[in-house]
């Protein structure tokens, strides 16, 4: 079976692209840039591949709110075709700006199966974006290619990042019914609204979302900074330990899953 | 021009936290009474389209649909505040770069609805008992900057700014043939030229030989490329000091360095917008650091913002086009709790540029893309009315592409952000002192950067830097296409057609398109063959593209617009024309004497309040802000350890992904020295810089470094000779250390005029150092690892407490401000790297602000452990007798190694004839405890450590609280 070609979205601003391409060809993925320009002028060519990425950064510099201005441009050409997409087989993932850019497009977490905006990502609690690694823990979701019961470091690198639902029932729901696939833990693993672990004041600490059918996947944290081993904040440690570093950073499990799953259906 | 306002306001239900933040600031700034703020996001559209297309528009960009609601108000309607509070309305000034009214226009574009005129405002709505003259006043200053906002009470914008007057577009002579020298100053003081009688002169005597006067735009082309800021006037030239005369002073010291140390891995030196050093077999990594101190004091977000926008052009425009892979920001300030008495009229409050700095380094860095990985923040009252704004890049070049010329018939593109007003006079303006009405006077010199804009530019630049499409490339920075062009064309010509320039709005003079430093903006040469392919990447990356002319062998710079020649000038006496400025200096070491304290009756309160200080206390509100791990090259992070909350030496990246090949970079900078010696400082400084980057894993026979030089004023004899006696200093020492200095920058005019005093900065040379690494494996951390390691001490501890942090907190300066022993120096630096390399160190600290006693002390928390440290045990030098000498002494050239114990024979065999000692060891206890002569000294519980360090910048109040 041959490499699943993943696209990794380009637009003004997008500036994780680099990583995100790098990240998924050391999983065994073809990955290729394509501008969001291109696209737009062809958006058939989305059909030609397995896995969609839309990378982090700030989208037109996030004016207005986070992912607003770029999803607005690409709705009405790409939105139900990236639906389409999922529902043939592809899968999608985005990452900090790209889940925002996801959320504004009805694509996350689509519990009905349509495009709407159930939910938002909006300024953290402390009102400025903020870098720090977080500890994830991921649930038994709907979500074909996050297995459950991960505990995962990530560095999360936001302003925008408090996942507020439409009405607290459904908040509730997506943590009830496998759409947050990955949660804020604290020290002792517990899901936590508290800072700093929770870093940006998220109810029911969710720091991911899948969608109904389970194709699709947005993180806040980045999993593309945290792939490789020296990626990990206290690496050294590690290596004094154990005596060596290990193969992979927590990040990689994201991007090996998506490129066997892409592999095993294809 | 009238316009539609939406007012976009967070549902009551829902959590604002704009609004929560505004009223911290508020309170922040002792505005009593305010009990709650709600926070309204305003945008302007221009009055022609209809309300069903606003409203839809509203609908589907404007306003979140989760958690907002917004409220439209038709043109020209006055709506009241909301019941019960006073509204407080921020709004840009014409002119004002505002990058979210651009988006907005695209969203219009992408809905398809008329693109009209935009506009923004922020509106607070202030509930509380509070005096609305008292609210206005304290929120011009806590909620905006009147430089570049207009503040409102219970009143929004009335509109959209209207169309600007037609401009005057006639090439004016400027006639100067009748006047004398006096009159000359006055012409260069009146038009804001900031020349000299004798380059007035060298003009004058120019144009009469033509038998022209010169037009206004030459003249202005003349200022700004004659500027301190392009042309470095006092550091080329000659300056009479202490019996001699030395020549071209920058050429006879710091490049006499790099010229005579010869070393193979430096690939360009001096002449590009960056120094080039060999990186691998294929690339090489360039490196620059900036100064934006002026538009920082003025305007501290924009001018900050800007600073890093332009340094990351520097590198974008090194070579053939760099990679920008990281940033570098250090600053000084004064400390943010000076009273306001002390803060003279015309200063913003400390806190204020602190706040608004980061903030502008947070919005520019982040957006772009490029990682903050390490810096450095120092506080003395004198930055008062001068802060410093260090700004450095790094990039990532092929070494093919290190070198560029432009051709004649080279076509000149402008790329990247439009001209405007904005930034007219930056590069002038920056060589004058700053005085109390400079706030308002100059804010055409501070502008707001539009990160986007500048990333655009960078993709668009790199593809066609990747494709080679280019034969020469430079940033718009201080001069603008007239430095940017008239740069490019040495030795060349150049004809420009200016009328082609893309313009932000109408209304601009042809001299004022010339010189703007509208920011985000490129020049390059394109071989006309590759033309087309250039500017259709440049349409596929979104980033506006412009031919403006050719480059020329006519040897003269001519700018015409619409026919019309605004500057036909000879492109020899531009360049070599400027007279050799010559300046007597002098050094009289200032008065200083060691205080006579009574012994230290409690060292471990001494050590809580050396930590508290802010030179040595934690950083950690200002490094979350900077997004330090995009690019996914960050190997060795601003914060290390069990907690990530311990300070770390130095940046480790391994900028190529997948590749273990790294750099290392670090900065030293120690402002308080000067005052008692500027040699020492600038010793130090380099000192400090070598000790981090070697602590963390560089390798100092690998490595480049820059010097940045900010002065209080050097048209004073005195100041100008510490300022020889400083370069002198260093340049002794990188040549004993064998670094090469590959790229420097100064700003030596950083003075400000009160009413009734005049504040000079300390002296400061910043020292940048960069080592190349074979592998980032082999690269340490500052936290301690494992209970039970011995903590080895390298190095000697003199009797050095002058200028140090520990007689700070006891109100004194003193006088024995430590010096480097270059020979001793070397050997610590070569030593313990050849420790690190070969794995005998588990972890190493440098001991720089605080000495012994703080460093043990980051150790330790950073990994959670305790120390044990005898005192007694440490290598000392004459006059050391008393324990607060050892735990604080700031004695250059030591470094604190974490060593197993079975690894000690190997680390003696590494180290030489280097002088350390054992002096101790980690612990499972989490508290540091001292011992001298066998007697218990001290005993600090690790989390009192935690509380001293963290608390002075706890800006937001969670950290102490956070490390729970």
């Amino acid at each position: 079976m041959s490499a699943p070609k993943c696209l990794i979205l380009r637009a003004p601003g997008i500036n994780c692209e680099r990583e995100t391409l790098h990240a998924f060809a050391r999983a065994g993925g073809a990955p290729s840039f394509v501008h969001s320009q291109q696209l737009l002028a062809q958006p058939e060519r989305l059909d030609a591949y397995a896995i969609l990425a839309v990378p982090g950064g700030f989208s037109y510099g996030d004016d207005i709110s986070s992912g607003r201005v770029l999803a607005q441009e690409i709705k009405a050409a790409l939105g139900e075709r990236i639906l389409k997409f999922t529902q043939r087989g592809g899968l999608v993932l985005g990452i900090c700006n790209g889940f925002q850019v996801l959320v504004r497009l009805g694509l996350l977490p689509c519990t009905q199966g349509r495009l709407e905006e159930e939910v938002t990502l909006t300024h953290n609690l402390s009102n400025h974006y903020e870098c720090r690694w977080v500890t994830l823990q991921t649930t038994k979701s709907r979500c074909l290619f996050l297995p459950a019961g991960l505990t995962l470091r990530w560095p999360a690198a936001h302003g925008e990042g408090r996942l507020v639902a439409r009405d607290p029932a459904l908040q509730r729901l997506l943590l009830d019914e496998g759409y947050a696939a990955a949660l804020y833990v604290d020290a002792q693993g517990q899901p936590t609204e508290r800072y700093p672990q929770n870093p940006n004041g998220t109810p029911l600490a969710m720091a991911g979302l899948t969608d109904r059918s389970g194709r699709v996947l947005g993180v806040m944290p980045h999993p593309d900074r945290s792939y490789l081993p020296t990626h990990m904040p206290d690496w050294r440690r590690t290596q004094i330990e154990r005596g060596q570093l290990p193969l992979d950073g927590d990040g990689m499990v994201v991007f090996r899953e998506m490129v066997r799953l892409a592999r095993a259906e294809g | 021009m009238q316009a539609w306002r939406i007012d976009v306001v967070v549902r009551s239900d829902q959590q604002d936290p704009m609004g929560a933040s505004a009223l911290r600031a508020l309170r922040a700034a002792a505005l009593d009474g305010v009990e709650d703020v709600r926070s309204r996001r305003g945008y302007l559209l221009a009055a022609e389209l209809t309300e069903a297309q606003v409203r839809a528009f509203a609908a589907a960009v404007l306003c979140d649909p989760v958690v907002d609601e917004f409220v439209l108000h038709a043109p020209g309607a006055t709506p009241p505040p909301p019941a019960g509070r006073h509204a407080v309305a921020v709004v840009p000034r014409p002119g004002v770069t505002d990058p979210v009214a651009h988006s907005v226009q695209k969203s219009l574009a992408d809905l398809r609805l008329p693109v009209v005129a935009t506009g923004t405002y922020r509106v607070y709505d202030v509930r509380g008992r509070v005096d609305p003259a008292r609210l206005l006043q304290v929120a011009r200053k806590a909620l905006a900057n009147a430089v570049v906002q207009e503040v409102l009470l219970d009143a929004l914008p009335a509109g959209l700014p209207g169309e600007p007057p037609l401009p005057d577009l006639r090439a004016l002579p400027v006639p100067l043939a009748q006047l004398d020298r006096a009159g000359l100053e006055r012409l260069s003081q009146d038009g804001g030229l900031a020349l000299d009688g004798a380059e007035m002169l060298a003009i004058q005597r120019h144009f009469a030989g033509l038998g022209r006067a010169p037009l206004r735009m030459e003249l202005e082309t003349l200022a700004q490329t004659w500027s301190e800021h392009c042309k470095h006037k006092t550091l080329t030239g000659n300056v009479r000091f202490e019996g001699r005369t030395i020549e071209n002073l920058l050429k006879s010291t710091i490049a006499r360095v790099t010229h005579t140390l010869a070393r193979d891995f430096c690939v360009s030196v001096f002449v590009d917008n960056a120094g080039i050093i060999r990186f691998d077999d294929e690339d090489s990594v360039c490196i620059k650091v900036e100064t934006h101190n002026r538009p920082s004091a003025i305007e501290p977000f924009g001018g900050a913002g800007t600073g890093v926008g332009g340094v990351i052009r520097d590198v974008l425009g090194t070579g053939l086009g760099a990679r920008p892979i990281a940033s570098t920001d250090v600053f000084c300030f004064a400390p943010p709790d000076l009273p306001a008495d002390r803060v003279p009229p015309g200063c913003l409050p400390p806190l204020s540029v602190l706040k608004g700095v980061v903030a502008g380094v947070r919005d520019y860095g982040n957006p772009m893309g490029i990682p903050t990985v390490n810096g450095g923040v120092h506080f003395d009252d004198d930055f008062v009315g001068n802060p410093l704004v260090y700004v450095g890049n790094i990039g990532l070049l092929p070494t093919a592409r290190a070198h560029k010329q432009a051709h004649p018939g080279d076509v000149i593109v402008a790329l990247g952000g439009r001209t405007g007003r904005d930034g007219i006079h930056g590069a002038t303006f920056s060589s004058l002192a700053l005085h109390t009405d400079s706030e308002m006077v100059s804010s055409g010199a501070v502008q707001i950067g539009d990160p986007i804009t500048e990333r655009r530019a960078m993709d668009a630049v790199l593809r066609c830097a990747d494709e080679d499409l280019v034969s020469s490339i430079t940033d718009c920075g201080a001069g603008g296409f007239s430095s940017a062009i008239g740069e490019m064309a040495e030795g060349l010509g150049a004809a420009v057609e200016l009328q082609h320039a893309p313009l932000k709005y109408q209304g601009l003079a042809p001299w004022e398109v010339w010189i703007s430093e509208a920011q985000e903006r490129m020049v390059l040469a394109v071989p006309p063959a590759k033309l087309d392919r250039l500017l259709q990447v440049c349409r596929e990356e979104a980033c506006e593209a412009t031919v403006l002319g050719h480059f020329t062998d006519s040897q003269r710079l001519v700018v015409t617009f619409a026919g019309t020649v605004h500057a036909d000038l000879d492109l020899h006496f531009l360049h070599q024309g400027l007279p050799v400025r010559t300046q007597d200096a002098s050094y009289a070491p200032p008065p200083r004497s060691e205080p006579k304290l009574p012994p230290e009756t409690d060292c471990g309160k001494a050590l809580l309040a050396v930590l508290s200080d802010y030179a040595v206390c934690s950083k950690e509100w200002i490094v979350r802000q900077y997004d330090h791990e995009v690019q996914a090259g960050s190997a060795g992070k601003p914060l290390c350890g069990v907690r990530a909350d311990g300070p770390a030496d130095a940046a480790v990246l391994a900028p190529k992904l997948g590749s273990l090949r790294g750099v290392v970079l670090s900065n030293g900078l120690n402002p308080r020295y000067s005052k008692v010696d500027p040699a020492a400082m600038a010793e130090c400084s380099l000192d400090e810089a070598m000790r981090n980057l070697v602590a963390a894993g560089g390798d100092p026979d690998y490595t480049a470094i820059l010097d940045n030089y900010c002065w209080g004023n050097t048209r004073d004899p005195q100041a100008l000779g510490e300022l020889v006696r400083a370069t002198e200093a260093l340049c002794a020492l990188a040549m004993t250390y064998r670094t090469p200095f590959v790229s420097g920058k100064d700003s030596l005019h950083n003075e400000f005029r009160a009413a009734d005093r005049t504040i000079r900065i300390p002296g400061c040379i910043l020292v940048t150092a960069m080592s190349v690494i074979g592998d980032v494996r082999a690269t340490l951390t500052s936290d301690g690892k494992r209970a039970g390691s011995l903590l080895v001490l390298v190095g000697v501890t003199k009797d050095e407490l002058g200028g140090s942090v520990y007689y700070k907190t006891k109100g004194e300066l003193g006088q024995n401000v430590p010096r480097v022993d270059h020979q001793l120096g070397r050997d610590v630096l070569i030593g313990c790297h050849r420790a690190i390399a070969a794995r005998c160190v588990l972890s190493a600290h440098d001991l720089s602000e605080g000495g012994l006693g703080v460093a043990v002390a980051e150790m330790a928390l950073g990994g959670r452990l305790g120390a044990r440290v005898d005192l007694a045990l440490v290598p000392t030098g004459p006059g050391v007798h008393r324990p607060e000498q050892i735990l604080f002494s700031e004695s250059q050239s030591r470094l604190l190694l974490e060593v197993a114990p079975d690894r000690l024979a190997d680390l003696r065999a590494n180290l030489h004839q280097v002088p350390f000692a054992v002096i101790g060891e980690l612990t499972r206890a989490p508290e540091l405890v001292f011992h001298h002569d066998g007697k218990g000294l001290a005993k600090v519980p690790l989390d009192a450590v935690e509380r001293a360090w963290k608390r002075p910048l706890d800006l937001d109040g969670t950290l102490v609280e956070a490390a729970r």
